[in-house]
Formats: structure tokens, C-alpha cells, sequence
């Protein structure tokens, strides 16, 4: 009785009035807010939780030296969600990340400290480790069909034994100024200022003149191709808001320290990333494996192959993970990462990735990074204690998930 | 014997009907006790529907009409209830948990417990060597069911359904996936089982196998019942039920076309697959070919292999051991991936878009662009201004129902879906299209949108085949009609001198008669 099924979907009036938004550009803010719920709710509840801790520690959490530390002490998380993201995208998972971290960091340590190799060698050699390890990945999840969740996990158990070989039970310390730059130095002095850093700021600028430039180039093209756009005033407010906000960061950390050189290769790495997984046919085809593996095959997507570099990346940035924290912590450590995987996990997760894959963005990761980074940062000036922090974090990723999952619910039932 | 008036069920005047659909209406059905009694109608008469308003997976109150079990009316809220009053339903896919026992199987949700409520293995297993015995299936019953063929399941299934004391058996297409010699040994089955006194059911398509074991038939059509055939009277002969089957006007549904073919794009030799995973060959030995600006259609019963070949063809997306060659514009060609049948021109639309053509929380214009993404594409970037203008450009001109492109595809309704499938395909620029039930599951205004569609390319110079349980849509629109039986061409009509009647008794035959 196939050829029965009551399959016509009636239009329900909600979905019209969407249509309407769409295409006369709706200025109306609660409107475009619940038809991107799904988005926003996370900006929104970043706003929220970083003026719920400003408020809880009397503003320290935003003075000019915290936000510095915060950008210093989760980067490698937030590297780490990237990958995580793409991965989980894809509808797979990678448990091993922490111990790749660790293996990565480690063999730079014993080339460059126990062979005083220079600091770049140790990089390559961190980053050649790590492709090796994201390959050895890719290779049992797509060519032999192991699932990724299976694959991932002896290599968290593998790689972590590795780590321990490869530095005999010992941390390895210190290495030379160079490399510990990568995570601790500062872009700073290079053009004066008075109190503060000018060279900050400048980048600070050249930042938001870049952002703004892309968003009218992008709003030009969709007018060219005649595609809904927002309206103006919209736009504009947009524009200003997000550039405030970048120029009030920059501000801090100008009063701060500095630019720190980890904050470079962070945003070098979103804009890559969001581009890549945006604009690119490898980027698409992750979404259509994550979202429907026979849909996809049957389209041609060459899945194995996807589904292997997918694993390279994880390694790749897992590397540039391990080299961040080696260099921030100054040392190799055995027990380096530990956790890290979770981290990542929850990061995508809260930032809208779907479990079921074909859904998330590198830039939802990313704020869903820095709600984990807050919090875990605002409970520590509080002096709440750890395990208290570990309760918080648990139930936030619990509700977050949740959420989307209501959310998803309900979108389905308007059907 | 048969006793003429002692109907075990009678089913009157029963109507259900689905959200703008009737999928029955006034259906009638007696079945007399101790007999085997054949329904039979083309896809979507009614058959399923029928049977599960019988069972009670449609509850009692979903339809209109009555139900009378032993004379008695019953109204049956769920399947437990049906269960307990001995109508066992035996559906198409089996529904045995494969890596548990066969004894496991058997008495799944209906344990046999010993002291303690702890269940008693030596008394199970030793009750379903005695119900295997009955069947005729010489198994251990420790032995786990993915171990047995699917003739073998079959009886496990029927083993089961005596073990809760059956009285009236239904049986779904049961013969569907079986070779010749499980067939026959079924039939034998259900044979004994109605001297025995067990009622039997039988949905089925094989003609041959009605005539040789029904003792009376019910057909049914458009969720109508035709007639009622009595075997004794001698009134069941394939011809009688088909045209019971069949005898619809051909209604002016299909849009007109001019038939002018030419250079010939596809053909396929001798071309044969094994199933996957069980040693059964699913093609065996095909030929065909189509021609640009051709429309060709492939009639086959459920399981004939259509969609088996249409697959394997299409980059060996399904089945194994493929043998046979393929020649595209006269030329022979490798197509061992999708990617390089879809570089040769070839586009396979799949019969069943949720599972195998759409990412379903994607929106249209990913949809769209997703097989020929590379078109769209330089050095790996994607122009996603250029892929929003093809997409708009197909919704114009597929007339896709929705309020952009940036639409999820999962909230439109199946028509749009489908325009959004072929949309796909199309931007691929094949030569050859391959719609697998292109109008499945879709109304009747949608359904003409993709007819017009299909003539519009094959205007344009497509070769297209189409795949259609449905006859009259395969005459209303093809040029030629190939007939596909156990995976074997029986047959290649021109339309002109294609009827129902014919396509039928050639999707009937088994491979014996096609020597």
C-alpha cells in the first residue's frame, strides 16, 4: 500500500510567514531571533553567561588580564572543537584527541629538548605525527568500515601507551624561548602606544574593516543574484555591533599584554575552517554523509575518501593542539590532554551539532568553546571548587542537548 | 470439506481512509473456515490496508464497517488483541530477531516459563522441536535464525504463529523472495496446515500459485473489492482475475507526446547480479537498451529484480558478481563507481527519496547541487551565488512548491520532494535518466507536473526509463515496455500492442515457461 501513504504536507500559515520574512528582509528582531533559534540561542546564552560572571566577580572576569588568560588557556580547546566539529558532522566521533595532544607535544619535546633540535623542527615533527595518527584513523573508519566511536577509543588507549614510551614515564622540560612563544608570547610594542598597545588595536581594525568588507561584498552578490537580504538598518546594526565587540577585546587586551600569537593561529584557523566547511565541495560533502549516508553515496560523494580526510584533519589539528599546549605548559607531560576529547565534544555539542551528524558549524563550536571557557574560568575566580565545576559543566552540556533536541521536536510537529 | 456457509471472518463494508486518500472503500471479505483463500490486486489496491484493519494495527474506530470473527462482531484495538483470538499476520519483510535461536524466536514475548518465573530452556526448545517437526523444517531449534535461508525463516514464522494457536493465517506476498523449490514446499505447507483446519489467507501476486492452492480469490481494485472467484465453479484462471486486476479505463492522465527516437544512448548485455548477501542470482542474464528521445518502461512484479538492476547498473550500487557489459552511445564503458556512471551520463533517481535520494535536513539548494557539486565548483570552492541561481532556476522550472530555496526538504510534500530529485539529476546533464517509481506516494496533480516533466526531456533529446508498478502508467507513458520476471526479461512490448492483460501474463511467468 506504498503508493497510499498520505504524503502531502499542508503548508501550515507559520511556515508563510517565514516565506513572507525571508523575502521582504524583515527588520523585526524577535522574528529573525525564533527563526534562528537554533543559532542565536547559543549567542544568546554566551551573552548571558558572561554577564551572569561579570556580575558574580564584580567585573574581573572582563578586566583586561582575565580575558588574556582565557584566550591562553583554552585555544587548544577550541582548535581541538574544529576538528571535533567536522568530524561529528560527518556523523562520527573521535575519543583519542586528548591523547593525540599529548603524543604530539611529546615528540616535539624529545626533538627539540632531549636532541635540541630548533623549535620548527619540533613542530613538523608534531604535525607530521599527527597526520600520521589521523590517517591510521581514517584508514580503519572508512577503508575497513570499523565505526569511529570503536576506532578512536583504542587509539585514546594506543596513543596514550605511546606517549609514555616515547617519553620513558618522565616530563620533558624546558624547551627554548622560541617555541614556548607559539602559546605564551605576545604580538606587542611594535608601534608605540601610550599605556597600551597600538599594534593591537591596529590589527583590532584592520580585523573589523576585513568583516565588513566581506559583509558587503557577500550582501552585494546576493542583490546581484537577487536573494533575500536583510534590511539595511539590520545590516548596518550588525555590522556595528559585531565591531564593537571585536574593538572592545582588542581594547582589553591592549591594556593587557598584548596580542597573543595563539590568538592569530586561532582566528587564522576559524576562517579557514568556516570557509572550508562552508564553501568548499569537501566541506559539503560532510554535510551530506552526516545527513544521509545512501542519499550521499547514491549522489557519487566518494564517502571513503571523505571519510578519511576527515580523520587526517582531526589529526592535523589535534597536532596543532598538542604544540599550543606543550608550548603554553613549557613541557611534555605523560598525562598531557587528558580529557581534552570531552572538552571538544561538548564544545560542538553545545554549539549546535547535531548527534545524528549533518548538522553544526565551525562557528557554533567555537561559542559554544568560549560558554565552556566562561564558565569554567568565572567558577575558578570564584574559587568554587572543582568538583562543584565538573557538576556545573555536566548539567550545562545536559541542558544545552536538550534544548536542541526540544527544538527539533517542535520544528518537526509544525510539519 | 469446505462447508459453503460457515465463514470463519467476514469483513463488510469496511472504509478507511488516510488524509485525502481512500484507501478502501466499501471492502468486502469472507473467508470460510478451513480454507485458502487468495487475495489479490495490483500495488495499492488495498491489499496491505485490508489486512491490517483485520489485525488490528489499524485499531478498531480508524474505519468504518464491521468485523464479524466466527459470526460474532470484534473489534480489535491492537495486534495482541487479534493475537488472542488466533489471527496470526505473517508480513513480507519476516520479523524474526536474527542472532537469537529459533526456539528463542518462536516463543519471543510468549516465554515459556518455569519454577521461579525463570525460563525453561529444555521445555522450550524441546516445544519448538516439536512445532519445527510440524512445519516440516529439519533445524535445531538452538540454532540462530541468521543462519537459515529465507524460505527457512518463513516457516520458523510459521512455526511461531501455530505455537499461538492460529486459526486464521495471513500470509504477505509469502512466496515474494523465495526460489522455486522453498515455493513449492510453502504451498505444500498451507496445504497441509488447512486439512489440519488452520484458515489461510494469501496475498499474493503469482498467479500460477493462486490458481494451483486458492479455493476461492478476492480481487480487489483502486480499494474496492471486484469480485469474489470460486476455485470449485472453475472460475479462477489468471486471465479472469487479471482483467479483475486491470479493468480500469486508462484515464487521459497522460500528458501527449510525439515519439521520435534516435541514436541509441544505453544498452546493457546479458547483464547479470547476485544478491549480496544470500547465493541467488537478483539479475539474470538482461539485455535492453533505450534510445534518445525514447521512453522506455520496466514492468516486473515485487522482487522481478527492477530496482536490483536499475542499481547495478547505475555505478554498482547494489549486489555482487556483477557480470554482463554496458555500452553508453555505442561505446562500451566501466562504470564501477556512481561518480563515473554519473560522468557517463547516466542519473539513477531512486524509488525510495527519504532513505536513498534526499538529505532530508538539508535544504533545496544543497539538494540540488549535491551530485553535480563539481559543476559548481573551481579548484574545490564552490560559487554558492552560481548553485542558489541553478536552484532557483530549477524551481521555476519544476514549479517545486516552496518559499525559497533555502527550504528544508524534509517539510515539503512528496511531489516537491520528487521535483527536487529530479531537479538533482537534471543539473548532472545525464543523457539517460532511470526514475525508479517516479510517482510513488505523490497526488494525481504532482504525478502529471512529472509526467509533462519526463516529456519535456525526452523532447529534449533524454533517453529515459522508467520503473512502474503502476501498468497504466508504464503504457500511458513509454514507447516500449520490457517485462522483468525473477530477473529475467520475459518480454519487450511495443506500446502499441502493450495491454494490461499482456504485460501481466508476461510479469507472471516463471522461468521455466521463458525457457
Amino acid at each position: 500500500m506504498t503508493s497510499t501513504r498520505p504524503s502531502s504536507v499542508e503548508k501550515k500559515p507559520a511556515e508563510s510567514a517565514t516565506a513572507a520574512a525571508l523575502h521582504v528582509g524583515t527588520s523585526d528582531p524577535r522574528t529573525l531571533i525564533m527563526n534562528n533559534l537554533r543559532q542565536s540561542g547559543i549567542f544568546v546564552a554566551l551573552v548571558v553567561i558572561v554577564a551572569l560572571f561579570a556580575f558574580l566577580t564584580d567585573g574581573l572576569s572582563l578586566s583586561p588580564g582575565n580575558i588574556t588568560n582565557i584566550v591562553l588557556q583554552y585555544s587548544y580547546i577550541l582548535v581541538l572543537a574544529i576538528g571535533m566539529v567536522i568530524v561529528i558532522i560527518g556523523g562520527h566521533i573521535d575519543l583519542s584527541v586528548g591523547s593525540v595532544v599529548a603524543l604530539t607535544g611529546a615528540v616535539a619535546a624529545v626533538v627539540v629538548v632531549r636532541h635540541g633540535q630548533p623549535w620548527w623542527v619540533g613542530v613538523l615533527a608534531a604535525l607530521v605525527v599527527g597526520l600520521a595518527v589521523g590517517a591510521w584513523h581514517g584508514f580503519w573508519v572508512a577503508y575497513v568500515g570499523i565505526p569511529a566511536f570503536i576506532v578512536t577509543l583504542a587509539g585514546m588507549l594506543l596513543f596514550r601507551g605511546l606517549t609514555l614510551r616515547v617519553l620513558d614515564n618522565v616530563s620533558l622540560s624546558p624547551f627554548p624561548a622560541e617555541y614556548n612563544k607559539i602559546a605564551a608570547g605576545f604580538l606587542n610594542g611594535l608601534i608605540g602606544g601610550d599605556g597600551y598597545d597600538a599594534f593591537t588595536l591596529l590589527i583590532g581594525g584592520i580585523a573589523v574593516a576585513g568583516y565588513v568588507v566581506s559583509c558587503f561584498r557577500t550582501r552585494a552578490a546576493r542583490v546581484r543574484y537577487q536573494q533575500p537580504v536583510e534590511s539595511f538598518a539590520l545590516f548596518v546594526a550588525r555590522m556595528a555591533l559585531v565591531g564593537a565587540v571585536v574593538m572592545w577585546f582588542a581594547w582589553q587586551l591592549a591594556h593587557a599584554r598584548g596580542l597573543p600569537i595563539v590568538l592569530i593561529i586561532l582566528a587564522a584557523l576559524v576562517l579557514v575552517y568556516g570557509l572550508l566547511t562552508r564553501r568548499t565541495v569537501f566541506g559539503r560533502q560532510v554535510y551530506a554523509i552526516g545527513g544521509n549516508l545512501s542519499a550521499a553515496m547514491l549522489s557519487g560523494v566518494k564517502v571513503r575518501t571523505v571519510n578519511f580526510w576527515i580523520f587526517v584533519n582531526m589529526g592535523f589539528l589535534s597536532a596543532i593542539a598538542g604544540i599550543i599546549f606543550s608550548s603554553r605548559s613549557n613541557g611534555a607531560q605523560p598525562a598531557a590532554g587528558n580529557m581534552f576529547e570531552l572538552d571538544a565534544i561538548a564544545a560542538a555539542f553545545i554549539g549546535g551539532a547535531a548527534v545524528t551528524g549533518g548538522v553544526g558549524t565551525v562557528v557554533g563550536a567555537m561559542v559554544g568553546g568560549l560558554i565552556m571557557a566562561v564558565m569554567s574560568n568565572g567558577m575558578q575566580l570564584m574559587g568554587v571548587d572543582q568538583s562543584l565545576q565538573s557538576v556545573v559543566k555536566g548539567l550545562v552540556l545536559l541542558v544545552a542537548v536538550a534544548f536542541d533536541v526540544y527544538n527539533k521536536r517542535r520544528a518537526g510537529a509544525s510539519r | 470439506m469446505v462447508r459453503t456457509d460457515d465463514n470463519i471472518l467476514e469483513m463488510r463494508r469496511i472504509t478507511k481512509t488516510f488524509p485525502g486518500v481512500a484507501a478502501l472503500q466499501d471492502v468486502t471479505l469472507a473467508v470460510r473456515r478451513g480454507e485458502i483463500h487468495a487475495i489479490c490486486g495490483e500495488n495499492g489496491a488495498g491489499k496491505s490496508t485490508l489486512m491490517k484493519v483485520l489485525s488490528g494495527v489499524y485499531p478498531s474506530g480508524s474505519y468504518d464497517g464491521e468485523i464479524l470473527l466466527d459470526g460474532e462482531p470484534v473489534h480489535f484495538r491492537g495486534i495482541r488483541d487479534s493475537e488472542s483470538r488466533g489471527i496470526v499476520i505473517i508480513h513480507q519483510e519476516l520479523a524474526l530477531v536474527p542472532y537469537l535461536s529459533i526456539a528463542e524466536n518462536i516463543f519471543l514475548g510468549n516465554e515459556q516459563r518455569g519454577t521461579g518465573g525463570l525460563i525453561d530452556w529444555n521445555r522450550t526448545n524441546a516445544e519448538a522441536a516439536k512445532l519445527l517437526a510440524s512445519v516440516g523444517l529439519a533445524e535445531n531449534p538452538v540454532t540462530p535464525v541468521v543462519q537459515l535461508g529465507v524460505g527457512k525463516q518463513q516457516l520458523v514464522e510459521i512455526a511461531k504463529a501455530i505455537s499461538k494457536k492460529v486459526r486464521l493465517l495471513i500470509l504477505d506476498e509469502p512466496t515474494a523472495a523465495l526460489n522455486d523449490v522453498d515455493s513449492a514446499h510453502l504451498l505444500d505447507l498451507m496445504r497441509r496446515l488447512r486439512d489440519e483446519g488452520i484458515t489461510c489467507i494469501m496475498i499474493s501476486h503469482k498467479l500460477n500459485e493462486i490458481t494451483s492452492i486458492a479455493d476461492s480469490t478476492t480481487v480487489l481494485r483502486d480499494g474496492r473489492t471486484v469480485e469474489r472467484l470460486e476455485m470449485a465453479a472453475g472460475e479462477v484462471t489468471q486471465e479472469r482475475i487479471i482483467r479483475g486486476m486491470v479493468g480500469r479505463d486508462l484515464n487521459s492522465f497522460y500528458p501527449d507526446r510525439v515519439s521520435t527516437p534516435g541514436e541509441e544512448v544505453l544498452r546493457i548485455e546479458n547483464w547479470s547480479v547476485r544478491h549480496p548477501t544470500q547465493d541467488r542470482m537478483v539479475v539474470d542474464g538482461a539485455s535492453l537498451n533505450v534510445r534518445a528521445g525514447e521512453v522506455v518502461g520496466i514492468a516486473g512484479l515485487m522482487g522481478a529484480g527492477r530496482t536490483e538492476l536499475a542499481m547495478s547498473v547505475f555505478g554498482r550500487s547494489y549486489g555482487r558478481d556483477i557480470t554482463g557489459r554496458l555500452f553508453v552511445h555505442g561505446r562500451e564503458v566501466r562504470a564501477r563507481t556512481v561518480a563515473e556512471a554519473i560522468r557517463h551520463g547516466i542519473a539513477y533517481a531512486t524509488e525510495d527519496r527519504k532513505r536513498f535520494g534526499l538529505n532530508l535536513i538539508e535544504d533545496i539548494r544543497r539538494n540540488i547541487s549535491a551530485a553535480g557539486l563539481r559543476r559548481l565548483a573551481r579548484l574545490g570552492w564552490v560559487h554558492d551565488n552560481e548553485e542558489i541561481k541553478v536552484a532557483e532556476a530549477s524551481r521555476r522550472d519544476m514549479n517545486i512548491k516552496a518559499p525559497s530555496v533555502m527550504s528544508v526538504v524534509g517539510k515539503l510534500s512528496g511531489g516537491n520532494q520528487q521535483k527536487v530529485v529530479l531537479s538533482k539529476w537534471l543539473f548532472t546533464d545525464p543523457d539517460v535518466l532511470i526514475l525508479d517509481e517516479p510517482t510513488r506516494g505523490i497526488d494525481v496533480g504532482a504525478k502529471f507536473e512529472i509526467y509533462t516533466i519526463i516529456n519535456r526531456l525526452v523532447a529534449a533529446g533524454k533517453a529515459v526509463i522508467i520503473i512502474s508498478s503502476e501498468l497504466p502508467e508504464l503504457l500511458g507513458m513509454c514507447d516500449r515496455i520490457y517485462t522483468l520476471s525473477a530477473g529475467r526479461i520475459t518480454g519487450q512490448v511495443p506500446v502499441a500492442e502493450a495491454t494490461q492483460e499482456k504485460l501481466m501474463e508476461l510479469m507472471a511467468k516463471d522461468k521455466e515457461s521463458v525457457g
